[in-house]
């Protein structure tokens, strides 16, 4: 097979392009102060190149903890721009500030008092009704959310539809910091989210029956005697097992119920 | 130039995807499947599993497990020095009091304060980087228990999670980990978490590595993002939890009984050390990716440095299942800025083919995940992995497949956290397949306790990834996020109880430091390595060189 041959040189011939590349430096200027670093870095790791270790502004590298919230500016632009310092790659010239927390307002409330009025929300959060539609949120997000949006539905009481929107939210704080009527806008979306969860979402009735048939003993033999199985026995019970199958749709029923 | 998002240098590598993708979906649409492995040839693939490289660990010669052979970097973490002199703490100075400590800020430790605070106990949550950054917050995948009756029960829940953990994991601990995790999913619910649901109610759910029924209930792809803020938010509006942010604790503070009686912290901003007394404690401090085992990257969170592995063993408190660390089969190798990123195994588990540099299966999709991760190695090993463009190799997980399969828009909207990253960079998964290859995901092991949390020291409680025996040799995914709930629960409720019952007044002590010191010295270990580790150092090694103060401490300067 010529593959494994095929598969070898033009990585290498790569690689050694890929160096050339990595080693242009680009400026770049962290809170102000001027640091040269290879291009194609992310943002947070360009930081530590310069020198930096990050205490704040670096949670889980990835892009869904929200920890790394940035705000940068390109020369020659008056636009602040927003990211995620673990996702966005660095540009020439870039101004770079974190906001690892903003001190956002968040309402305490009793969960088991909420009932999904949307009067609830309003009370809670009554500066909702600050927002003048700006969409400066929308922008400043760097999950994309339809930020705006998920606000003013949450304005008409249809917190559903702010739940839904706002799904991906990061809780970084970016909109927050760019709101011109000083919405918390991360914390009210999360209100949304769990009165949708607990209280507008039909609950999993199968669920509530599997924990009724627990409580009421039906596995605690069973459990009991497979705690003591030998590891041979237990070997071919898991062998046998029954599968069910990839393609198989919610209706699906095992041949074997013996152990349902 | 580029191929659907990526560099030319990938053009005929894709093409040969593309070109197989049409045989393989009408074989996946018949239900055509790759053979799985029977239990011997999974052993056989097993010598490539990097935890079966001899090299690669050596024995610890302190502590409960003097002898047990481990990784490297876990001996070198516990053949450390501690942060602090105990001799120049002043334990008669308190700076925080409570009834419950609890250490870590993740799903774990959040969800064992919610249950302490409604046992009736005062809570302090000391935590090392902001409250509810930890592993949890990136879980994507799902979370399992045994819901449906019709067709799934604890019998199965309880001989998959054997199996996934080659039949050598605590019984005890597996059968009180399906029996609860219905409950704790009812609970979650009961909570506001927003669960992928039909129209009627019924949870979805798919199938896992490893598993015999679809059991894998999720929120979307964002499901440890989805539980973590929602516990979290449960958690502010709790007047009796507090909590320190930027203050890991550093050692273990035991009273005259021999019960766990606190905890030093450290004010990582202020460089103070403080002390903690509480009447129990819970450490709950996550996995340790950011060891890098053996040079593998990893998909873990910033602080996953096993600290709270560190302060238990000095303490007394021995390991279980810490030589076998898990590797993830799908962590990005391609694109650089997301190296080591996890893919969910749910993109296999809705019919993503894994391919080599031919286009072709050699899998598989669901096998027990280290079988998984060593058979890619493998194929790698025989030439047959795709090369990138940084001597890296890879394997290729035929994501486009999923919008054929299950109607267009499936990858979008199913996997919209990892479409918009990728689509950030340029790249369509819905179009362009994804280059993966195995990363440092999961401490299967930690220390070791039992069905009730509890470990060898009175009034110390773990919970979560940092300990060992549920998973025995090998976690199945969805397991972890049950875990931390099942027994962050647990946890949280026997702690509070042994506040009320068990816990005694008494002259706090950090001898169990200094007994320690001194074994390392008898065992002949001279080192200036310090532990916990805290924060890992990406410092470059020309900005090291001229980093010339005279004294470091581990990675603080």
């Amino acid at each position: 097979m010529s593959a494994k041959k095929e598969s070898k040189n033009p990585a290498k011939t790569a690689v050694k392009e890929k160096r050339q590349v990595a080693a242009k430096l680009i400026p770049i200027y962290i809170m102000g102060k001027r640091y040269e670093v290879p291009e194609g870095l992310t943002i947070m790791k360009a930081i530590e190149y310069a020198g930096y270790r990050f205490i704040r502004g670096c949670g889980c590298r990835g892009g869904t903890c929200g920890a790394c919230g940035t705000v940068y500016r390109k020369p020659g632009d008056y636009k602040l721009q927003v990211a995620l310092a673990c996702q966005k790659t660095v540009e020439p010239g870039m101004y770079i500030a974190q906001i690892p927390f903003f001190p956002a307002n968040r309402a305490q409330y009793e969960f088991a008092d909420l009932t999904a009025a949307p009067e609830e929300v309003f009370k809670l959060y009554p500066e909702l009704f600050r927002c003048v539609a700006c969409n400066a949120c929308t922008k400043a997000c760097p999950q994309g959310i339809e930020v705006m949006d998920a606000i003013s539905a949450l304005k008409q009481g249809n917190i559903a539809e702010a739940a839904r929107l706002s799904f991906d939210c990061i809780q970084c704080g970016l909109c927050t910091s760019r709101c011109f009527g000083e919405l918390a806008q991360y914390h009210m979306f999360q209100l949304a989210r769990r009165i949708y969860g607990a209280r507008i979402l039909p609950r999993a009735e199968h669920l509530a029956e599997m924990v009724k048939t627990i409580n009421e003993g039906r596995y605690d033999q069973i459990l009991d005697e497979l705690k003591h199985v030998k590891e041979d026995e237990l070997k071919k019970l898991y062998q046998e097992r029954e599968a069910e199958p990839m393609a198989a749709g919610e209706d699906w029923k095992p041949k074997d119920t013996r152990y349902l | 130039m580029s191929y659907l998002g990526y560099p030319d240098f990938f053009e005929p590598y894709i093409k040969k995807v593309e070109q197989t993708r049409p045989a393989r979906v009408e074989k996946r649409k018949k239900g055509d499947e790759f053979p799985f492995m029977s239990l011997e040839e999974r052993q056989e693939i097993l010598k490539h599993h990097p935890d079966y490289k001899g090299e690669g660990r050596r024995e610890i010669k302190v502590g409960p497990n003097k002898g047990y052979r481990i990784a490297h970097e876990f001996v070198d973490l516990l053949e450390a020095r501690s942060r602090v002199d105990p001799d120049k703490v002043d334990l008669s100075r308190i700076d925080y009091e409570t009834d419950v400590l609890i250490i870590g800020g993740g799903g774990a430790a959040t969800i064992a304060a919610l249950i302490a605070e409604e046992n009736g106990a005062q809570v302090l949550t000391a935590t090392k980087l902001r409250y509810g950054d930890a592993n949890t917050m990136m879980a994507e995948g799902g979370i399992q228990a045994a819901t449906k009756g019709g067709k799934d029960s604890l019998y199965y829940h309880y001989l998959d999670v054997m199996g996934g953990g080659h039949f050598k994991n605590d019984p005890d601990i597996v059968a009180t980990f399906v029996k609860q995790a219905p409950d704790a999913l009812q609970w979650l619910e009961n909570l506001g978490v927003m669960f992928s649901k039909f129209p009627d109610g019924r949870l979805e759910a798919m199938h896992g590595g490893g598993t015999c029924r679809k059991r894998m209930h999720y929120c979307a792809d964002l499901s440890g993002l989805e539980i973590m803020r929602t516990v979290r938010d449960e958690a502010r509006n709790r007047a009796n939890i507090k909590v320190l942010e930027f203050s890991p604790a550093v050692e273990l503070i035991l009273n005259e009984h021999g019960q766990c009686a606190g905890a030093l912290l450290y004010n990582m901003e202020t460089e103070e050390y403080l002390v903690a007394r509480a009447k129990a404690v819970i450490l709950a401090t996550g996995g340790a990716g950011r060891l890098h085992v053996q040079g593998f990257m990893t998909t873990n969170h910033y602080g996953a440095t096993a600290d709270g592995i560190v302060l238990g063993y000095r303490a007394g408190v021995p390991l279980a299942f810490m030589h076998t660390v898990q590797y993830h089969p799908t962590g990005v190798v391609f694109p650089e800025q997301i190296e080591g990123w996890l893919i969910t195994e749910r993109f296999r588990s809705e019919g993503s083919d894994i391919l080599n540099v031919h286009g072709e299966k050699f899998v598989n999709e669901r096998e027990p995940r280290d079988v998984e991760s060593a058979r890619f190695i493998k194929e790698c090993l025989d030439g047959k992995g795709v090369p990138t463009l940084t001597e890296k190799v890879g394997i290729w997980l035929d994501s486009p497949m999923l919008d054929i399969l299950h109607g267009e828009g499936r990858v979008r909207t199913a996997f919209v956290g990892k479409w918009k990253v990728y689509d950030r960079l340029g790249i369509d998964i819905s179009k362009a397949p994804m280059l993966v290859y195995p990363t440092l995901h999961y401490q299967n092991g930690g220390l070791k306790d039992n069905a009730e949390c509890e470990t060898a020291v009175p009034g110390l409680y773990v919970a979560g990834e940092i300990t060992g025996g549920l998973h025995g040799e090998n976690r199945l995914m969805g397991n972890s996020l049950m875990d931390i709930v099942v027994f962050g629960r647990i946890a949280g409720r026997n702690a509070a109880i042994f506040v009320r019952e068990k816990a005694k007044e008494g002259k706090l002590t950090l001898e169990h430091v200094e007994r320690y010191r001194k074994e390392l010295e008898e065992a002949g270990i001279i080192t200036d390595r310090v532990a916990p580790m805290l924060l890992p150092d990406y410092t470059r090694p020309e900005v090291k060189e001229k980093q010339l103060t005279v004294s470091y401490l581990g990675t603080l300067r």
